[in-house]
C-alpha cells in the first residue's frame, strides 16, 4: 500500500505537468484509485501498439538484418533474431517485469536501480489489476503495458545481435540474450521508466527508449563484436548485402512498427501520442533524405542501403524525443543524426577496424546517444518543443549526458559478463568451417534459397 | 566445320541472334558469363565499404557452321555487336574436327 500511495502522489504530479512532459512510465498495480477508469480508447490503442511493436521484431528486424548478411547466413540471422525474441518474452513473465517495473526491494539506494522480485511469475496480476498511465485517473489493465514492455525487452536483445551476426553460435546467442537482459536491460529498464529508478528521479527525457533500446543495444553490440572478434576475411574479403530487397523491406515494416512503439509509448491515444507519430514521420523523412545527401557529398551515389540506413538512424534519433519535440526539431534532429550515423559507418568503423557485421552500433548506439541528448536541446519550448516556459535547457543536457554515460559504463560492463558466461557455457563463436559454409547449414542444417 | 565464340555485351544477344538467321544459322549456345578485357569493372559501395568488382558480366555466344560460311558469321557478329565502346567483346574462330547429331546419327555438316 505504501508504493501505491507514493505512486498515485507520482501520477497526480504527472497529470499537473505537461503530458508529454516526464516520459517514463510509473505504473501501479496494487490498487486502483477510486475515480481512476481504464478507457477502452486507451487500451485498443496500446493493444494495437504492442503488435506494431512484435511487428517490428518478426519480420521487420529478421529481413532488415537478414537482408544485409550473406545469403549463407540469411536464415541464422533471421532465426536468432525470432528466437532470442522470443526467450525474452518468457524471461520477461518470469521475473524481468518484476525486476523492472514490479514493487521497490527494501533497500533505497538499490531501489535505484532495480525492483524486486516480488512480481516473478506475474504474481498477483490479473485481468482487474492496472498500470498508470501518465493522466491522472486513467489506467491500463496491468496485462497490457506487461506485454507493451514485453516487446521492448525483445526487440533490444534482439538489436544486440547485429554486431555479431555470421560468426556467433545460436547456443551462445541464447545464453548471452538470457543474462544480458538479466543484468543489463531489466535495470536500465527500471532506472529509466520506474518511478523510483536513478535517472527517472533526475528527471532524465526518454519517450520511447532512446536510452534503453538503443544507446544499451548498440554499445552492447559493440562490446560484443570487440570480445568476439571479425568475420574470417573481415574486412579484405568482400562482404555485400546479400539482399537489399529483403533490407528494404524490413525497413519498411520497422518504420510502420514504430509506430506503436514511439506513439504507443505515450500509454494512451491523445495528444502525446499524436505528437509523438507526427515526429515519427517527419524526422525519420528528413533523415531518410540526409543519408543519401551525406553520400552525394561525400562523392559516392545516393544509395538504396543509405536511404534505408538513414530511415532507422532517423527512428532511432526520434525514439527519445517522440513526444519530447516539435516537428521542426524532429526535423533537425533527424538529419543531424543521420548525418553522424553515415560518418559513423562509413568512416569511423574502418578506422578503427571492428567488425559490427550490420553496423548495430554506429546506426543505434550512436543515433541513440544523438538523439537522447539531442532531445534535452529540440525539448526546450523556443524551439517549438513541449517544455515548460521556464525549461533550463543546460541542467537538462547534464542529466541527458549523465543518463547516456550511464548507460555506456553499465552495458559495456554487463556485456563483457554476459558474453564470458556464453563463451564459458557454449564456446561462443563457430569453428571456421561453419563459418565459411554458412552458419544456416551449419547451425541449423538449412539453406535460405533452394535453386 | 568452325567453331565461333563470340564475347559480346549482354544487351546486343538480340541483335546478333536476328543477324545469324538472317545469314541461315540453325542454332546457338548462348551462356552467361563474366570476365575482364581493357574495360573497367564497376564500384559497388555499401555503408562506405567499397568493392570493385573487375569481372563484367558479358553473354557468350556459340556457333558452329560450314567452313565457308564461317567469314560471314564472323562479321555479322562483328556488325550486329558494336557500339564502338570499349568492352564490345572479341570474336574466336577455332577448327571443328567432327559434329554429330545425337537424334540421328547424321555427321559433319549434316548434323549443322
Amino acid at each position: 500500500m505504501k508504493i501505491s500511495t507514493k505512486l498515485l502522489g507520482m501520477a497526480g504530479a504527472l497529470g499537473a505537468s505537461t503530458l508529454a512532459a516526464l516520459p517514463a512510465w510509473a505504473q501501479d498495480a496494487a490498487a486502483a484509485a477510486p475515480a481512476a477508469v481504464v478507457d477502452k480508447g486507451d487500451v485498443a490503442w496500446m493493444m494495437t501498439s504492442t503488435v506494431l511493436v512484435l511487428a517490428m521484431i518478426v519480420p521487420g528486424l529478421a529481413l532488415f538484418y537478414g537482408g544485409l548478411a550473406r545469403s549463407k547466413n540469411m536464415l541464422s540471422v533471421m532465426t536468432q533474431v525470432g528466437a532470442v525474441a522470443c526467450l525474452a518474452m518468457l524471461i520477461w513473465v518470469i521475473y524481468g517485469y518484476s525486476l523492472a517495473f514490479g514493487p521497490d526491494v527494501s533497500s533505497g539506494f538499490l531501489s535505484n536501480f532495480i525492483a524486486s522480485f516480488d512480481k516473478a511469475f506475474l504474481a498477483g496480476v490479473s485481468p482487474s489489476s492496472t498500470a498508470a498511465t501518465f493522466s491522472a485517473g486513467f489506467e491500463l489493465p496491468e496485462y497490457v503495458f506487461i506485454c507493451f514492455q514485453m516487446t521492448f525487452a525483445a526487440i533490444t536483445v534482439a538489436l544486440v545481435l547485429g554486431s555479431v551476426v555470421e560468426r556467433m553460435k545460436f547456443s551462445a546467442v541464447m545464453v548471452f540474450g538470457a543474462i544480458w537482459l538479466t543484468i543489463v536491460y531489466f535495470p536500465i529498464a527500471h532506472m529509466v521508466w520506474a518511478s523510483s529508478g536513478l535517472f527517472f528521479k533526475a528527471g532524465a527525457l526518454d519517450f520511447a527508449g532512446g536510452t534503453v533500446v538503443h544507446i544499451n543495444a548498440g554499445v552492447s553490440a559493440l562490446v560484443a563484436a570487440l570480445i568476439l572478434g571479425k568475420r574470417i576475411g573481415y574486412p579484405t574479403t568482400p562482404m555485400p548485402p546479400h539482399s537489399l530487397t529483403l533490407t528494404g523491406v524490413g525497413t519498411g515494416l520497422l518504420w510502420v512498427g514504430w509506430f506503436g512503439f514511439n506513439a504507443g509509448s505515450a500509454l494512451e491515444a491523445n495528444g502525446s501520442a499524436a505528437l509523438a507519430m507526427i515526429n515519427t514521420f517527419v524526422a525519420t523523412a528528413s533523415a531518410a533524405l540526409f543519408w543519401m545527401l551525406a553520400e552525394k557529398a561525400s562523392g559516392h551515389k545516393g544509395s538504396a542501403l543509405g536511404f534505408c540506413s538513414g530511415i532507422v538512424a532517423g527512428l532511432v534519433a526520434v525514439t527519445p524525443a517522440a513526444g519530447n519535440s516539435g516537428p521542426f526539431g524532429a526535423i533537425c534532429l533527424g538529419a543531424v543524426a543521420s548525418i553522424i550515423c553515415f560518418f559513423a559507418v562509413s568512416k569511423l568503423k574502418p578506422m578503427l577496424g571492428y567488425d559490427d557485421a550490420l553496423d548495430a552500433f554506429g546506426v543505434h548506439g550512436i543515433g541513440g546517444m544523438i538523439g537522447a541528448i539531442g532531445t534535452g536541446i529540440v525539448y526546450a519550448p523556443s524551439l517549438g518543443g513541449p517544455g515548460a516556459a521556464d525549461y533550463d535547457m543546460g541542467a537538462k543536457l547534464i542529466v541527458q549526458i549523465e543518463a547516456v554515460l550511464t548507460t555506456i559504463v553499465w552495458a559495456s560492463i554487463g556485456t563483457v559478463i554476459a558474453i564470458f558466461i556464453a563463451k564459458l557455457v557454449t564456446g561462443l563463436r563457430v569453428s571456421p568451417e561453419v563459418e565459411q559454409e554458412g552458419l544456416d547449414l551449419g547451425e541449423h542444417g538449412e539453406r535460405a534459397y533452394n535453386s | 566445320m568452325k567453331l565461333v565464340i563470340a564475347i559480346i555485351k549482354p544487351f546486343k544477344l538480340d541483335e546478333v541472334r536476328e543477324a545469324l538467321s538472317a545469314l541461315g544459322v540453325q542454332g546457338m549456345t548462348v551462356t552467361e558469363v563474366k570476365g575482364f578485357g581493357r574495360q573497367k569493372g564497376q564500384t559497388e559501395i555499401y555503408r562506405g565499404a567499397e568493392y570493385s568488382t573487375n569481372m563484367v558480366p558479358k553473354i557468350k555466344v556459340e556457333v558452329v557452321c560450314a567452313s565457308d560460311l564461317a567469314p560471314r558469321v564472323v562479321e555479322a557478329v562483328q556488325q550486329s555487336a558494336n557500339t564502338g565502346a570499349i568492352g564490345d567483346g572479341k570474336i574466336f574462330v577455332l577448327d571443328v574436327a567432327q559434329t554429330v547429331r545425337i537424334r540421328t546419327g547424321e555427321t559433319d555438316d549434316m548434323a549443322l
